[in-house]
């Protein structure tokens, strides 16, 4: 069974940050920066957005879901898009690589909730007046929770595409763009779906935040589950709570079986490997396609008078010219110059309105959710750890449970902080504390999803030596069972981890009804200065966020990871 | 060393009417291990020989107390096995080693779980990899070895606890042929030097002459259901020289043990194969194989007839002989008896046809003697579009076998059947589509 990827940051080979790393963190800066200073001009004159009425009748859940399911929808084509462009961009030429992956690890190390708060207001100025800027938004910040992963796994199997292959197709004379639909695509395909299907899982819980925000004085409602929610909080209404929670499993196992399960069993004929080892995927969604009549012969039609989008090629413009030192040096050149501008604006920008006790107070508040990011990972190892492996040891338990954390790791997590504020609201605890369990409620499952995986990979030749050396206790645990779902349980708790980072932004500070709880951390810093419309604010809290996710997985989880698998792979 | 000395001392262990039945998918049993009796005596190597599927492998697990049989024990020291059990250490094929431990560390493990002193675990797994030929190597982690290397560690693993019994599980069939041979010599070496705790050693085998060469007894067994068809002294001083004449006439014997049952059973008009009609479960056989075997059977020196252990030498073909044989002989082209294989007239017809008779020749005997296949066409006549999915097949067939073998079966059948093109297999779809005429 497969393990979710870790971030980009921890697979790359590089530790020291080259300066292209820099130039890539400060692109990305500038372009929050940008994105800000827009929205902060355009905040005034929109103000005055119609919100659609919403209705807590359960009978128009269904239309909101639908609503949040084309959403997603729409997000996972604009990735596709930026998949097959960025990521073949950077892997065809090693002048755009240099700048374009350092920027998707930084892009990735983005909170995605803050992007929404810097897009929002930005993308409802390109459609005033109307809800489609606001969609927009929404479909953006989607987008930004699935693109990257999706655009570094196509650019890694772009980059290992067997070199026979490649050789073959040049020797039956394929254009590039044959190349790319006929051997490139497919070959990319299985990873491709797997990273689809894992970013959408993520997706479920930035749609449902996405959907009704307000920044500043501007608030945006979007039909949908998300919003139902909202107001479901705003009203103190534990039935449509439930009910929202009903239609949103609904959803998910809806897309799951209609949508995934075929895509994973469609795309394990483009697997390169001969050998099999476990048996192949299925699904019945994709047995009936198969089998039916109407589109066996919708098929056949397309085949015989569709476009043929394999061979029509476009005109590529092709750039010669130059010689190439000159070109190279023209690149760096130009890059250095955009980069020393940039750092000179962002510097003008922070000196002129922020102090720099701002800066140290906001650094502060990032230790603080760190701190609880890690007592939060430490404990959910605790627990699921253990379960991980005894499940994972038994077939028939691992095959019924794995579906399920899949399951709850998709589950929009936030859909249950009512439940929690009201708890902790009726009990007067400390939200410090208190809050602190929901920024690990929905990424927990990571670790127990990819657990179950790592210890069914122990083979059962291993399982029976150590019986017949009678290895028990603690003795098994050291020396069998926990090196051997060692690499799985870190690639999990990277998962969670930066999946509670970006959690706490909506877990530090929660409402019900009348009452708003907030934690100290840098989560409610960001959730604060959203709520106030104060973008400088919102761009030093998200730069210092990402700024301690990317430290993070660089000296802590990359390591790490290159550690246990190197010693404890099993092959 | 085997010695006067079996007759008077007890049996190390010994094996009492065990029977392991496992639950078909589609109700019904599958016997593995039917009413299995047998004695490990004091310094004997005794050696379980059968094809896969014969549970010799299972036999091995439950002597080991890794699995529970259905009925029937296995006595270990005057007691009833009923798990792990202290003094019964095992080798297996795959190596079993943790990548993550190195050398020394994999060979301490077991030591470690008795409690024994750290000094004394260091000191005995020194001794133990010392004894094996690895030292040098205790730092290293087994993915630095080389596979002959690895299975050193795995014996150095098993003898440091000082066990009484040593089971192998095919210990030396995942090593090449050099590999395999240099270490079974170095066991048998520190076995008849006393060098070894051991006392006893059960090893289980496919292949007929490892076990001609270390074991003094063997014990072979059938296949569906398991059972020991008989048991054969081996008593050529060690070392043995497979060149010798006795060591072949043994050799030729087992041969002939291993097809014994299958004659018997095409005498009485039964399948060779497990499984009667649409349920016989097919063995993977390659079409290449199939051509090959009987080219090689038609041409010179053997014109037609040969001995079963000459051709696996020439044709290098060890393991997979019988099971080519046998399905040449499920189709009529070849006929086993007596440790020999000759051609029939059709088989010899085969071997001179031109590409395209050879394909009339296979579908003709393919219709006629796999059911299956007919059954599959049958079925694709009889249907307007002329197709059927897979798992039409896979559901009907998993009422007479595992799930694994009627996957494997119907792999074997769209093999065969694209070869005679009798129906084509659309891989992607899942589904049989009868030929365009």
């Amino acid at each position: 069974m497969p393990r979710t990827s870790p971030p980009i940051s921890v697979q790359l080979k590089r530790v020291v940050p080259s300066r292209w790393d820099c130039l890539a963190l400060v692109l990305v800066l500038l372009g929050l920066l940008f994105l800000a200073e827009t929205s902060r001009q355009l905040l005034q004159p929109l103000s005055g957005l119609q919100a659609t009425p919403l209705s807590l009748d359960p009978s128009d859940l269904p239309m909101y879901a639908a609503r949040t399911t084309l959403r997603m929808l729409a997000a996972m084509a604009f990735s596709l898009l930026f998949t097959f462009t960025f990521a073949t961009w950077a892997a065809k030429s090693a002048r755009a690589e240099r700048i374009l992956i350092p920027m998707l690890d930084i892009l990735q190390s983005v909170p995605i909730l803050g992007f929404i708060s810097v897009t929002v207001v930005f993308f409802m100025a390109l459609a005033p007046g109307r809800v489609l800027g606001a969609e927009f938004a929404a479909i953006f910040a989607i987008f930004t929770s699935q693109a990257w992963n999706m655009a570094f796994s196509f650019y890694q199997s772009l980059r290992t595409v067997p070199h026979e292959l490649t050789e073959a197709a040049r020797c039956f004379q394929l254009s590039p763009w044959m190349r790319f639909w006929r051997l490139e695509v497919p070959f990319a395909m299985p990873g491709l779906v797997w990273n689809m299907m894992m970013s959408m899982s993520g997706g479920w819980f930035f749609v449902v935040a996405s959907e009704s925000i307000s920044v500043g004085s501007t608030a945006v409602t979007l039909p949908g589950v998300g919003s139902y929610i909202a107001l479901a909080i705003a009203h103190q209404d534990f039935n449509a709570i439930g009910w929202a929670i009903v239609a949103m499993a609904a959803v998910i196992l809806t897309y799951d079986q209609l949508l995934f399960r075929p895509l994973v069993a469609w795309s394990d004929r483009f697997r390169s490997d001969q050998e099999r080892h476990t048996p192949p995927p299925r699904s019945w969604v994709l047995t009936v396609l198969r089998r039916s009549r109407i589109v066996r012969n919708l098929r056949r039609a397309l085949h015989k008078h569709g476009p043929r989008i394999s061979v029509a090629r476009p005109r590529v413009l092709e750039v010669r010219g130059l010689p190439l030192r000159l070109q190279d040096t023209a690149w760096t050149g130009i890059a250095a110059a955009l980069a020393l501008l940039l750092i000179w604006y962002v510097i003008h920008v922070v000196r002129s309105e922020l102090a720099w006790q701002d800066v140290f107070g906001v650094v502060a508040l990032g230790l603080v959710t760190m701190v609880r990011v890690f007592v939060l990972i430490a404990l959910a190892t605790l627990v699921w750890v253990p379960v991980g492996v005894w499940i994972g040891l038994r077939p028939r338990a691992a095959q019924i449970s794995q579906p399920i954390a899949q399951f709850l790791a998709a589950f929009p997590a936030n859909l249950m902080f009512p439940i929690a504020v009201s708890a902790i609201v009726a009990w007067h605890l400390n939200a410090d504390v208190w809050l602190s369990p929901l920024m690990i409620l929905g990424t927990q499952w990571y670790i127990l999803f990819n657990v179950i995986a790592g210890a069914t990979t122990l083979p059962r030749d291993m399982q029976d030596a150590a019986a017949n050396l009678q290895v028990t206790g603690w003795l098994w645990w050291r020396r069998v069972a926990l090196p051997a779902v060692l690499p799985y349980y870190v690639t999990g708790a990277i998962t969670a981890s930066g999946g509670s980072w970006n959690a706490a932004i909506v877990a530090e500070a929660v409402s019900w009804g009348p009452t708003h709880l907030s934690a100290h951390g840098i989560g409610s810093y960001i959730a604060q200065a959203t709520s106030d419309g104060d973008f400088h604010r919102i761009v030093l809290g998200i730069a210092i966020m990402a700024g301690f996710v990317v430290l993070l997985n660089r000296v802590f989880w990359r390591p790490m990871y290159h550690y246990v698998e190197r010693r404890c792979r099993l092959d | 060393m085997p010695s006067g000395l079996e007759q008077v001392s007890p049996p190390l262990l010994r094996v009492e009417q065990v029977r392991q039945v496992f639950a078909k998918p589609g109700g019904g049993e599958l016997v593995v291990l039917d009413n299995i009796d047998l004695k490990l005596e004091d310094g004997e190597i005794l050696g379980l020989l059968g094809r896969s599927g014969s549970g010799k492998s299972t036999l091995l697990r439950a002597i080991a107390g890794l699995s529970a049989t259905t009925s029937g024990r296995v006595i270990y020291e005057g007691r009833e096995v009923a798990g792990p059990a202290h003094g019964i250490a095992m080798v297996f094929q795959s190596f079993a080693l943790y990548p993550w431990l190195t050398v020394q560390q994999n060979v301490q493990l077991g030591l470690e779980a008795l409690h024994v002193p750290p000094d004394d675990v260091r000191r005995r797994a020194l001794a133990a990899i010392d004894l094996i030929g690895l030292s040098g190597f205790e730092g290293a982690f087994p993915r630095e070895l080389s596979g002959g290397m690895r299975q050193r560690v795995g014996f150095a693993r098993a003898l440091v606890v000082n066990p009484t019994i040593l089971l192998m599980d095919e210990a030396f069939s995942a090593l090449d042929v050099l590999t395999a041979e240099t270490l079974r010599t170095d066991f048998l070496d520190l076995w008849a030097e006393g060098q070894l705790p051991i006392k006893g050693v059960v090893l289980v085998t496919h292949n007929i002459e490892e076990a001609v060469q270390m074991c003094d007894r063997v014990l072979v067994m059938s296949i569906n259901p398991g059972r020991i068809i008989s048991e054969v002294k081996i008593d050529i001083p060690q070392p043995r020289n497979r060149l010798q004449p006795a060591f072949r006439a043994l050799v030729d014997r087992l041969y002939s043990e291993m097809t014994a049952q299958r004659t018997e059973k095409a005498a009485q008009r039964q399948e060779i194969f497990p499984g009667v009609g649409i349920g016989t479960v097919l063995p993977l056989v390659t079409i290449a194989a199939m051509t090959g075997l009987i080219e090689a059977l038609a041409g010179a020196p053997y014109h037609g007839k040969a001995h079963l252990q000459e051709l696996a030498a020439a044709l290098r073909l060890e393991n997979e002989l019988l099971q080519v044989g046998e399905t040449l002989q499920l189709l009529r082209f070849a006929e086993l008896g007596g440790g020999d294989m000759k051609l029939t007239p059709l088989g010899a017809r085969f071997a001179v046809a031109d590409a395209d008779e050879r394909k009339v020749l296979f579908a003709r005997q393919l219709v006629t003697y796999v059911p299956l296949a007919a059954h599959i066409r049958r079925i694709l006549d009889e249907r307007p579009n002329h197709r059927a999915p897979k798992t039409r097949f896979s559901d009907e067939i998993e009422d007479y076998m595992g799930a694994a073998d009627a996957e494997r079966t119907l792999r074997t059948v769209i093999a065969w059947g694209r070869y005679a093109e009798l129906f084509v297999y659309e891989d992607a779809d899942g589904v049989f589509v009868a030929p365009t005429p």
